[in-house]
């Protein structure tokens, strides 16, 4: 049997060693690189048939009356492009063909400079690869009512998490801690794609957040399954005493975390090295708040249960607080 | 007595596997699978359904031809409109947007877009969802102002009006699709007959010689409902001055007759679904009333006859354009990557948990069929994420299987039989695979609602997916696969407890059992006999 208990001090400094660059590039700002659907804007691809230059088509741009343009490279020669809110297109056209919209203007003005488009299949073509354009009024809703999804989703799991756990002393204690393990898995994804914001210029959209919401489900399933073992052998008055307790469910239920998030993990990866690029974003959000929730239920959630327990914190502060110094009991081993 | 009931279940999770693997079997097969087998082609399914509508029970055959794939796997136009009502402030936007949705249905089922998707969002929103169509014409098919149209029914000399009888009527033009125009004096026609009425656009000459359409054009944006001196509605209207010729000399030669209202080619119809059309009682110029409608019908006619068109302008909030060779590309990316993600994961299981594992695979197979057999038969959306999502559900009933089969062996080390330690791993893993399905329960529960709150159809797409994985998983991972073991326990495959467990030597003898510390040792009878 191994001992999952002893070392919990080093898993706790292991999981800052980790969340740690993620929160300090959450404090920096911007914490995270928001997508359209939060700020609003027109996001846009286009693939040239000849080799441009970002400068000059980022210049192109500027001339065309879009200084503000962002432009990233994401193939050869194809390249995304992100302007504010392009006008002509949230307006429906009276009787008649449409005016042509600000969209037209940039697409026959890149063309009469780097020559023709190109489609998805390489075939020529004169319109942009895909285009989505968002306003201003939707997206402070959209932000708005995902903050609200994520406190609501913690809520609804506290709740049901203490109700399911009700019946073993201290359900509270369970309930902090499946939480804690839940904020432990949010904050890294979170901190993970501040850095890939701030490296890489990922945006966050709201795949993301189904993602993230996801993983919140994801780590209290987690979480669950070593609880439920936990509450059913102290039922049975396993082990010697709590910690005991905690060690031997923990040793009962790593074979099936670790099974089941390794099938997870490998159908993730398999979509993430072959899927679409669509929901690439998603599939990562996925698969680091899937390890760390499979880590944080055996390396956080239970062994803060122990940390109560034990009374550690008092410990530590009677550690840190000499003058308060008592002989400290015993250390159980398993 | 066991075995029988057990047979039965087989039996009905093989029909159940049938039945969905022939409703999704792909009519390109070869795209997806290995292309050097020659695959039967699949034809989709027909089956009875039952409708419900309204009280009346109807059946009908429900075809299930093809997946339902979203715009990311289709390509086309996704638009977010939001009710204009500064133009329009004393519109009833719920009814107006009611309208509104029926009206751009319309459109573009005329225009053949199919599986379009239309949507009240909130409040004021509609999000409209159009495959295969570019944003420039899916601007045009939302916002463009529809035709308005006066028709007058077919009639003779003696103003009989001309139904169509054992046929179809058709608008555009105005015909008997098959059947007979048989003349019927006003008085006589019935409800049933009102649909066989053949309305034609009513024309009259204008000041300038020509003949011409009586349409909206002529008709003043000012109409409004008023209450008669009895209470009951009236439908004030006004014509222009070029209209009210016009429509003087239409309305002189229908003295008696009705009259209706056609938007886009389609009579504009009342909340009972009768199409709306008033008797001319009198000689009508510049300024009109209809009597007789009821008060929502008055009102919703109003919008119309005023908008022209929608009842309320429309502002495009949100607008989303993929290209439908991405989509192409992806699905079959997707697909394929789904099935060696699963090819994988099944033969994870079957080296890790022999025997069991190979059963799990099994049923793994029976979850797959029946969950995107649902997808096709709802039919649900597909989009990307919910790929994602019925994958992860092929990860959730997987879960449920490794926790079952753990706990099975440690029952088995604990020296309990074969038999026991099965039914125990399944009665003992139980509440840990209820409560951590509740939790992605309610996680779908809250995306869903999230995504419905600014129609963001992938996000409810997954949601939405997800749900019907996990509850499908539960059966799959539970039923199907104890069902499964519990055949094979009483065939000669159980004498080889190496094909059970792959750490054998932990659980045979009595000798090899290590007791958990604070466990009393228990005999050991290993073997499933």
């Amino acid at each position: 049997m191994f001992d999952f208990v002893r070392r919990r001090d080093w898993y706790y400094l292991l999981s800052l060693l980790v969340l740690v660059p993620g929160i300090i590039s959450l404090i920096i700002p911007p914490s995270l690189k928001p997508g359209i659907e939060f700020t609003g804007g027109t996001t846009f691809t286009v693939r040239f048939a000849q080799a441009v230059h970002q400068d000059a088509l980022r210049s192109a741009l500027s001339e065309l009356g879009h200084p503000e343009a962002v432009v990233q490279r994401t193939g050869e020669s194809e390249f995304l492009v992100r302007t504010r809110e392009l006008e002509g297109s949230a307006a429906a056209p009276e009787i008649g063909p449409a005016p042509p919209s600000e969209r037209d203007t940039i697409e026959s003005g890149l063309r009469q400079r780097f020559g023709d488009f190109l489609d998805n299949n390489g075939n020529v073509s004169n319109r942009f690869i895909d285009f989505s354009s968002v306003s201003g009024t939707v997206s402070e809703e959209i932000g708005r009512n995902a903050g609200i999804a994520v406190i609501f989703a913690s809520v609804a799991i506290l709740l049901y998490i203490s109700w399911a756990f009700r019946a073993v002393p201290k359900p509270f204690v369970f309930g902090t801690a499946a939480i804690v393990a839940l904020l432990h898995d949010v904050v890294l994804v979170l901190g993970t794609f501040s850095i890939f914001g701030k490296v890489f210029g990922m945006e966050i959209n709201t795949m993301f957040l189904t993602g993230l919401l996801t993983v919140m489900g994801f780590s209290v399933h987690d979480t669950i399954v070593v609880f439920d073992r936990i509450r059913e052998n102290l039922r049975r008055g396993e082990g010697r005493d709590f910690s005991e307790c905690v060690n031997a469910s923990l040793n009962q239920t790593v074979a099936r975390s670790i099974n089941t998030s390794f099938t997870v993990v490998l159908v993730l990866v398999a979509m993430l090295l072959m899927g679409g690029v669509t929901i690439r974003d998603f599939l990562l959000v996925l698969l680091i708040g899937i390890i760390s929730g499979t880590y944080s239920s055996i390396f956080v959630a239970s062994q803060l249960l122990v940390t109560w327990e034990e009374r550690d914190i008092q410990r530590l502060l009677r550690r840190l607080l000499p003058w308060r110094r008592r002989p400290a009991p015993v250390e159980t081993e398993g | 007595m066991r075995g029988w009931r057990n047979r039965v279940l087989l039996g009905l999770i093989v029909v159940l596997t049938v039945f969905s693997v022939v409703t999704v079997w792909p009519s390109e097969p070869n795209r997806y699978l290995p292309s050097f087998i020659p695959w039967p082609v699949g034809q989709g399914i027909k089956f009875p359904w039952i409708k419900i509508d309204g009280g009346a029970i109807t059946f009908h055959l429900k075809e299930a031809r093809a997946m339902r794939l979203g715009l990311d796997l289709r390509g086309g136009t996704r638009l977010v409109l939001e009710a204009d009502t500064s133009q329009a402030p004393d519109v009833n936007v719920d009814q107006a947007l009611a309208t509104a949705a029926g009206i751009i249905e319309n459109r573009v089922n005329k225009f053949g877009v199919s599986e379009s998707e239309i949507q009240r969002q909130g409040s004021d929103r509609l999000a409209v969802q159009l495959p295969g169509i570019d944003p420039e014409k899916a601007r045009d098919l939302v916002g463009r102002t529809a035709v308005l149209e006066f028709r007058e029914p077919k009639f003779d000399e003696s103003k009989n009006i001309l139904t169509c009888q054992g046929g179809t009527v058709t608008y555009n033009p105005p015909g008997c699709d098959g059947g007979q125009e048989v003349a019927v004096p006003v008085g006589s026609i019935t409800q049933q007959m009102e649909e066989g009425i053949i309305w034609v656009p009513a024309q009259a000459v204008g000041s300038d010689g020509l003949q011409k359409d009586l349409t909206g054009r002529f008709l003043k944006n000012n109409t409004f409902v008023s209450a008669n001196n009895v209470g009951l509605p009236i439908l004030n209207f006004e014509m222009t001055k070029d209209g009210a010729p016009l429509l003087e000399q239409v309305t002189n030669r229908l003295i008696g007759l009705p009259m209706a209202f056609f938007l886009d080619g389609e009579p504009i119809r009342g909340t009972d679904n009768r199409i709306l059309a008033p008797t001319v009682r009198a000689v009508i110029s510049d300024k009109g009333i209809i009597e007789g409608l009821s008060a929502d019908d008055a009102r919703l006619l109003s919008i119309q006859l005023n908008g022209g068109a929608l009842p309320v302008p429309l502002k495009v909030l949100q607008q989303e354009e993929v290209d439908a060779t991405l989509g192409e590309d992806s699905v079959q990316q997707s697909v394929i990557a789904g099935e060696m993600a699963i090819l994988i994961v099944m033969l994870f299981m079957t080296s890790f948990y022999r025997l069991p594992g190979a059963l799990a695979s099994l049923a793994l197979f029976v979850y797959i069929s029946i969950v995107l057999a649902i997808f096709k038969v709802w039919p649900v959306t597909l989009t990307l994420a919910g790929i994602a999502a019925f994958v992860l559900g092929v990860g959730m009933a997987v879960d449920a299987n490794i926790l079952i089969f753990e706990r099975t062996k440690e029952e088995l080390r604990l020296g309990r039989s074969l038999v026991a330690a099965i039914e125990a791993g399944f009665s003992r893993a139980w509440s840990s695979i209820r409560d951590s399905n509740v939790s992605t329960l309610i996680t779908c529960a809250i995306l869903y609602w999230f995504g419905d709150q600014f129609g963001a159809s992938l996000v409810k797409g997954f949601a939405f997916t997800l749900a019907i994985g996990v509850l499908v998983s539960m059966f799959s991972a539970i039923m199907v696969t104890r069902t499964f073991l519990r055949l094979t326990i009483g065939t000669p495959l159980a004498r080889h407890l190496g094909w059970w467990v792959a750490d054998v030597a932990q659980v045979r003898g009595p000798a090899a059992v290590t007791p958990a510390p604070g466990m009393p040792p228990q005999s050991a009878s290993g073997g499933g006999e």
